[in-house]
């Protein structure tokens, strides 16, 4: 049995199903995302298994014991939430220790814990700050040193990084996967951005109106989407004869599906086009080699392995 | 040039605040007599009076007695009250907001002389009530004690409070209990050591605004406490009104005004020293 473990787990609001029997396995030491737009039941499953929402039906066991029988306060879970929660009245420090001191660890130990964590963080010198005076990226780390303390059976993050600008969402996207390694705890991660799941993840969780359309690796959804919604929400994608194709497998050729180019957008690394075909617009992504590349107007052929 | 602009409002202000109060401050030093009326010297005769007859000691010591005990009521109950609005989900908190401040769309007089009609004297409906039943012996000593001054101020205070409590929740990060609960604290512990705090500069805040209208408040203590049981305001009352002793009783309105400006502006200041860093 998987170390984490939801079973037909369901929760309807009314006669509104917000997750609808998932089922899902989540291994010791695994990094799984649960990707999907708003309103699919990913934040919904997140507190149930906290147990901040308790659950219409099916079965929640982590290692083997039922979840859904211990109160939220005796879970033993790492949470960071999508606001980050601070407590504002204490220092990071503070904050840091709240858990250890909830479990009655003594106050030399939990201070040697606290600065380890900080220092996990990066932020061992800002440990008497209050959290107003940190910026959002070390906000953040706080929130995540807090839920790392406690040692956490598993970690769950509820769109953690979706408060921070775009560069340092990649940069934190790249520490948050260092940091998982390093401690092995197994982590469940909420989020709509699929870049940060496919960057994150061993697995992801693509869920749909309540429904998980496909559990696996993150290249394997995108390589091989098991339903139309999945392939779509992956990334950009072409359906041309009926089949799915990713804009960046598309090559102009010398013969092949004719068309014209419609627009032409320079993106640095890539080229992204739209080209104009008897199957309707296809978007055609090429790598920058520096060679010259047809422009827009220019008639052309496409071509793409049979993936 | 742009600060001409608030000409206007400083010389309302000067016109309606500074002036009176400066010619009320000027009138203390002026005599009184009984048949002469007001004599314009300067002299500190009512000063020494104040300070000198016990009855004036005793009247403000009643006075802040009073403003700090409801002070101290209003939090015990109105803080509560505020969490449990705070937690409400709509429309409950929206009914029960209006419940919670409708009493002040009613006058403060009408509001003490429902207290009066409940508790007065013999006649008094729960007197009588309670009388008839022979629960109680005597009337329940309400009318013309600080205890009745005390639970009708608690009353007509309590909004102010269960307001400014209310709006320090309403900064409280919604997944913040959540977030002490995961780490293990159980919901004494949450109440005690996270939403607390968060809610201190709100009680605070709340407590200087219930004490300043409590020790200034002159319908519910003069109604319940008459002529019998004074305290700064309805003494000043008296004095302006009754007696005629106007130098007097201004010596007793400046000296309530500096006690409450120097609280009110100590516990301002402590206040903002203690959250500014936190709360900003």
């Amino acid at each position: 049995m998987a170390f984490l473990a939801l079973d037909n787990l369901t929760k309807s609001f009314g006669s509104h199903i917000a997750v609808d029997r998932l089922t899902l396995g989540v291994e010791k030491g695994e990094f799984v995302s649960l990707l999907g737009p708003s309103g699919c039941g990913k934040t919904t499953t997140l507190q149930m298994i906290a147990g901040f929402v308790e659950p219409s039906a099916g079965a929640i066991t982590l290692e083997g014991r039922n979840l859904r029988a211990v109160k939220p306060a005796k879970r033993g879970l790492g949470i960071v939430f999508q606001s980050y929660a601070l407590f504002p009245h204490m220092t990071v420090a503070e904050n840091v220790s709240f858990g250890l001191e909830m479990q009655g660890i003594a106050a030399a130990e939990r201070a040697r814990r606290v600065g380890e964590t900080l220092d996990l963080v990066g932020l061992g010198e800002f440990a008497g700050r209050f959290p107003r005076q940190l910026s959002g990226g070390q906000q953040q780390r706080v929130a995540l040193a807090r839920a790392l303390v406690i040692r956490p059976q598993i970690l769950l993050l509820d769109e953690p990084l979706s408060n921070l600008d775009a560069k340092l969402r990649e940069e934190m996207q790249i520490e948050l996967r260092q940091i998982q390694r390093t401690v092995g705890t197994t982590t469940i991660l909420v989020t709509h951005d699929q870049g940060e799941a496919m960057a994150l993840s061993d697995r992801i969780v693509v869920m749909n109106h309540g429904r998980a359309e496909q559990i696996g690796p993150p290249h394997e959804a995108y390589e091989r989407p098991a339903t139309a919604f999945v392939a779509g929400f992956l990334g950009k994608t072409n359906l041309v004869n009926g089949a799915s194709v990713r804009p960046e497998r598309i090559s102009f050729a010398a013969s092949g599906l004719a068309g014209t180019v419609k627009t032409r957008i320079f993106q640095g690394n890539h080229w992204l086009y739209q080209v104009d075909t008897a199957d309707g617009l296809v978007t055609v992504i090429r790598q920058n080699t520096g060679e010259a590349m047809p422009e827009e107007g220019a008639a052309v052929h496409l071509a793409w392995g049979a993936s | 040039m742009a600060y001409l602009l608030s000409l206007p409002a400083l010389l309302l202000f000067a016109g309606v605040v500074v002036i009176p109060l400066a010619m009320t401050v000027i009138l203390t030093f002026h005599d009184w007599g009984q048949y002469k009326g007001i004599e314009p010297v300067f002299i500190l005769k009512n000063w020494r009076e104040v300070f000198g007859d016990p009855y004036y000691g005793e009247m403000f010591g009643r006075t802040f007695r009073i403003a700090l005990i409801v002070t101290v009521l209003a939090a015990l109950f109105g803080a509560p009250e505020a969490y449990i609005l705070n937690r409400m989900k709509s429309p409950w908190r929206g009914i029960f907001l209006l419940v919670v401040l409708g009493p002040l769309l009613i006058s403060v007089v009408a509001r003490t002389l429902g207290w009066a009609l409940l508790f007065g004297g013999n006649s008094g409906l729960v007197n009588k009530v309670l009388l008839s039943l022979g629960v109680i012996s005597g009337a329940i000593p309400f009318m013309f004690t600080e205890t009745g001054m005390v639970v009708a101020l608690v009353h007509v205070l309590m909004p102010y409070m269960v307001l400014s409590v209310w709006a320090a929740l309403q900064r409280l990060d919604p997944q913040i209990e959540n977030a002490a609960v995961a780490l293990g604290a159980g919901p004494l512990t949450v109440l005690r050591r996270i939403v607390l705090p968060q809610a201190m500069p709100g009680i605070l805040s709340g407590g200087v605004i219930v004490f300043a209208l409590a020790a200034s408040a002159f319908a519910t203590p003069a109604i319940i406490g008459g002529r019998r049981l004074k305290v700064a305001s309805t003494l000043v009352y008296d004095e302006f009104l009754n007696t005629l002793n106007w130098p007097l009783g201004a010596v007793v309105a400046v000296l309530l005004l500096a006690a409450l400006a120097m609280i009110v502006i100590g516990a301002n200041r402590l206040v903002e020293r203690r959250y500014a860093q936190v709360f900003g």
